[in-house]
């Protein structure tokens, strides 16, 4: 329900993740499997007298980001200090262009509670470092003791921030999944890693005060922290408990949020420019950037209508993940391009979610082999589903699968030789039918389709029945 | 061939070792004797190919502690080596050890060491000068025939003023930082103390240079050691009227103006210049050095290295024990200034306007120096000669204000040099010379003719065995 009272505002930290090294130093970005402090070095752990130098193709891939998200970009890259003490900040300060964003005033489309198409706008687009991880021995409030973890620090990371334009935390939740798929298209993301996407949520009623809901990684996460909030928030105030500013942290187990910190609380981070890094000239990067910008889910499902012919639902299904898309076009270039969309946007994507796997688990190749199956007839659509799930859990190909499991359409002659005994057989039927009982069809229909082992097509079978049936009647 | 190599480092450490002035906090013996060897067994070359050197204890040497002469980075032994020290190791040069600092190069005395004030080879009972004392006494007595300093506000050009030996501030981003502990990271640069301007040259020459590690650093030819015997014949002097008069010990000023007399003599002309924001500079200097430094020292707390007291509180008690312990007092105070100067509602009064007043100062350096005016400016390095130990410690301000000849400069961003220039008591005296922006030639070369037709550099001091 879109909700009138309802204001979300969102905060998204992006790691730039599909970069080889990090945002300063030269440490590879591939820590997601490695040992803690495995992928560190004298810069990244702020060790005295290291100095950070702009990872330049950072700057680029936040670019990307920042025009696909339809920001103005500024002129210069400028960086600042954020002042404050963290056991997972190894200098006590992190280097974020916070005052300086690299975009600005920008907006994309998502589809609102209506079902039209919402614009949400952008404020503004700034890349920053990330700190590294601490790993508590314990839940945090009885651990012993704290481990840090500095893999992921100066990791490149995206702030995208939002107007408060969400009006629900099903908005919330579309506006996240259609970021996660503008980001995966523009290749500097792969939102199936760790700590990828961290979301800081602003959400208030009309008149009051917002919270601040910090640091939840899951697009889900957010709809559900979202829902309880706007649930507490309403309660307060029907027993007139004014909200204030403060931070809250949603804790996932039980599925509530609780306060942090009040505004009186709020820190001094004490900004200034810093000092070690030289501001960028990033203006002459931008028509570059732009011209080698890839095409976007929008356009992409535009095109998909008009290339393939499809409908646009199924054009909107195929081009909300790059992956699906990609596979979409691999399978059509190879077959029919309206069979494939039906197959692969609903039925695959539905055996893939149920199953919460991707698309990377099944072949285009196999796909094209399915489908050119169905459209000879060597398979019927329920056997195609079969072959599909097999393929899934258990492996194998289609052919083999086919031949494993007896899915082959049963072959004409065999079929009229079914048909033939059935009708023999099944006097009764016969006789019933032909006094005006057409329900009797079903009997002798199903007598094939246990000769054939079910390999006959059931529409097919009835027709064939029927054509002997009224055949003989005639003769 | 004379001495082998070892025999000329053994007997430097025999030196040190038998030394009152506290030069050094870290002797790197071992490793240096051993390099030695190596080079005894198979020379190789280079511009300082076996050439013994001391490095200032805030430079990033692998291997060797480098604590910034602070408790709190104590037993600190780096993982890497700065770039400076990456290139003197390509030229062959040889590292002895650490030098005495004031703690995180804040001071003019090399009094605020952890370690211990480090005295004055020309008088025991006085201060070497700040804050790379230990680099410009160690030179000065011959316990190393070069040292590298770091100069945020005149660290090196006042000890080597201080010591009677030559010292040169390179411009902004002439030479890299990476591995410099940072102070003040906009204003500070490394650079050479030696016995001679040729030693200078031959130092920078290896030193400088773009460093990708560095965005701050600049791509320059080089080439210092051959440009030195240009002489100054057709060089503009500028004296800046607003470094005589008031507060100048008067020997000192007469050595400076005999300086220039001298400089004439060889050819060059001089003019009065103006540099009218110079009032300005110290408070200036101060707000953007603490301020910087405030961010800097923040990653200290002893968690991932340095000191560690005993058992371990919760995180917040931990590191604010560890830096009240591992901090001495002026780190503390500059550091709460510069958290000040910084805080919300006082960045646009302080730091904001500082940075405006850094303007200004570097245009009046532009203005003086600009094609038509002055090639050089040359003025006192030091108001005074050196001061005695404990004299001026519990008086931060007068301490402040020794520095007035000397920050305009880190302000502005251009190189300059002090030569020893005369005596006054039995005392060294500094002449600088400031220059252009990357224009280190004609600050070396004018440098290079006054100390030819002078006698002061090779004035030996009495603590020299
Ligand atoms: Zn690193």
């Amino acid at each position: 329900m879109a909700e009138k009272d309802v204001i979300i505002g969102l905060e998204v930290h992006v790691q730039l993740n599909k970069l080889n090294s990090k945002l300063f130093c030269g440490c590879s970005t591939g820590y997601h499997d490695s040992p803690p402090n495995t992928h560190t070095c004298p810069v990244c752990l702020g060790l005295p007298g290291t100095l950070p130098v702009v990872n330049r193709r950072a700057v680029e891939y936040a670019i990307r980001v920042a025009l696909a998200l339809n920001c103005a970009i500024q002129g210069e890259t400028l960086f600042y200090r954020k002042n404050y003490y963290y056991p997972d900040l190894p200098k006590a300060f992190q280097i974020t262009q916070y005052d300086f964003p690299l975009g600005l005033g920008g907006a994309i489309l998502i589809r609102g509670e209506d079902g039209e198409e919402k614009r949400i706008r952008i404020t503004r687009v700034h890349m920053e470092e990330d700190p590294g991880r601490l790993v508590h021995a314990g839940t945090i409030d009885r651990a012993k003791y704290s481990m840090v973890d500095y893999n992921r620090c100066g990791m490149a990371l995206l702030e995208v921030v939002t107007e408060p334009d969400l009006r629900s935390p099903k908005e919330a939740r579309a506006f996240l999944d259609k970021l996660r798929n503008i980001l995966e298209y523009l290749d500097v993301f792969d939102g199936n890693l760790e700590g990828a996407m961290r979301i800081d949520s602003n959400i208030s009623l009309v008149g009051g005060e917002r919270a601040e809901i910090k640091n939840i990684s899951s697009h889900k996460g957010v709809e559900k922290a979202l829902a309880y909030e706007i649930t507490r928030q309403r309660s307060a105030r029907r027993r007139g408990v004014a909200q204030v500013q403060e931070t809250r942290h949603y804790d996932e187990l039980r599925g509530i949020t609780v306060t942090i910190r009040t505004k009186e609380e709020a820190h001094d981070y004490r900004y200034f420019p810093e000092p070690d890094l030289v501001p960028m000239r990033i203006a002459d990067w931008v028509p570059r950037v732009e011209a080698e910008l890839p095409e976007l889910p929008d356009a992409k499902r535009e095109r998909f209508v008009v290339d393939y012919d499809i409908a646009d639902d199924h054009a909107k299904s195929l081009t909300s993940e790059i992956r699906v898309a990609n596979f979409y076009e691999l399978v059509a270039k190879r077959a029919s391009p309206r069979l494939a969309a039906v197959w692969i946007a609903d039925v695959l994507k539905g055996e893939l979610n149920y199953r919460d796997a991707t698309i990377d688990r099944f072949s285009p190749g196999h796909m094209v082999e399915i489908l050119d199956m169905i459209e000879k007839g060597k398979i019927t659509e329920k056997g195609a589903v079969e072959v599909i799930r097999t393929i899934l859990d258990h492996g194998g190909d289609p052919a083999g699968v086919v031949e494993a499991k007896g899915l082959a359409r049963a072959e004409d002659d065999a079929v009229m030789e079914a048909v033939r005994a059935a009708v023999e057989e099944c006097a009764q039927a016969v006789a019933d039918y032909r006094s005006g009982n057409e329900k009797a069809i079903n009997f002798i229909v199903g007598m094939v389709m246990k000769r054939t082992r079910g390999r006959a097509d059931p529409g097919e079978a009835n027709r064939l029945v029927k054509e002997a049936l009224d055949g003989a009647g005639g003769a | 061939m004379g001495a082998s190599a070892e025999d000329a480092v053994a007997a430097l450490f025999g030196k040190i070792k038998r030394s009152r002035l506290n030069a050094y906090n870290v002797l790197s013996e071992d490793l240096a004797l051993e390099r030695a060897r190596d080079f005894d067994r198979s020379p190789w070359s280079g511009l300082m190919a076996g050439v013994p050197i001391a490095i200032k204890s805030c430079i990033s040497t692998r291997g060797i502690e480098t604590n910034c002469s602070s408790r709190i980075l104590s037993g600190y032994t780096p993982p890497y080596d700065a770039t400076v020290i990456e290139r003197l190791k390509e030229e062959g040069a040889i590292i002895v050890g650490k030098t005495n600092m004031d703690e995180f190069a804040m001071g003019t005395s090399t009094e605020t060491s952890y370690f211990g004030p480090t005295r004055n080879p020309w008088d025991l009972d006085r201060v070497p000068g700040g804050s790379s004392g230990g680099s410009a006494a160690a030179v000065a007595a011959g316990e190393a025939p070069a040292a590298l300093g770091s100069d945020t506000g005149g660290s090196i050009r006042c000890p080597a003023s201080f010591c009677g030996i030559v010292g040169l501030k390179p411009t902004y981003g002439l030479v890299s930082r990476y591995g410099l502990v940072s102070y003040a990271n906009s204003l500070e640069q490394i650079g050479p103390l030696t016995l001679t301007v040729e030693d200078a040259a031959l130092v920078l020459d290896v030193i400088a240079g773009h460093d990708p590690r560095d965005s701050t650093s600049a791509d320059t030819p080089g080439g210092y050691l051959s440009a030195l015997d240009r002489g100054v014949d057709g060089l503009t002097l500028g004296v800046p009227e607003e470094y005589f008069g008031e507060g100048v010990n008067p020997k000192v000023e007469r050595s400076v103006w005999d300086a220039i007399s001298k400089l004439e003599e060889l050819g060059a002309s001089w003019k009065e210049v103006s540099l009218p924001h110079t009032k300005y500079a110290l408070a200036a200097y101060y707000i953007i050095a603490m301020s910087e430094a405030s961010s800097n020292l923040a990653r200290f707390d002893g968690l991932r290295y340095g000191l560690r007291l005993g058992a371990d509180q919760d995180w917040h008690t931990t590191f604010s024990d560890i830096r009240a312990a591992g901090f001495g007092p002026e780190v503390k105070r500059r550091v709460l200034l510069g958290t000040y100067a910084l805080s919300a509602g006082y960045y646009g009064r302080y730091y904001l306007k500082a940075l405006k007043v850094r303007t200004l100062i570097k245009e009046d350096f532009e203005r003086a120096l600009s094609v038509g005016g002055a090639d050089l400016l040359v003025t006192p390095t030091m108001p005074f000669p050196a001061f005695k130990i404990g004299e001026r410690i519990e008086d931060p301000l007068s301490l402040y204000m020794a520095d007035v000849f000397t920050v305009p400069i880190n302000l502005a961003g251009v190189p300059a040099i002090s030569v020893p220039c005369g005596f006054a008591d039995g005392l060294p005296i500094g002449l600088q010379i400031i220059g252009r922006h990357f224009d280190e030639v004609s600050v070396l070369r004018a440098a290079k003719a006054y100390e030819d037709a002078t006698p002061y550099h090779e004035a030996v001091p009495k603590e020299v065995v």
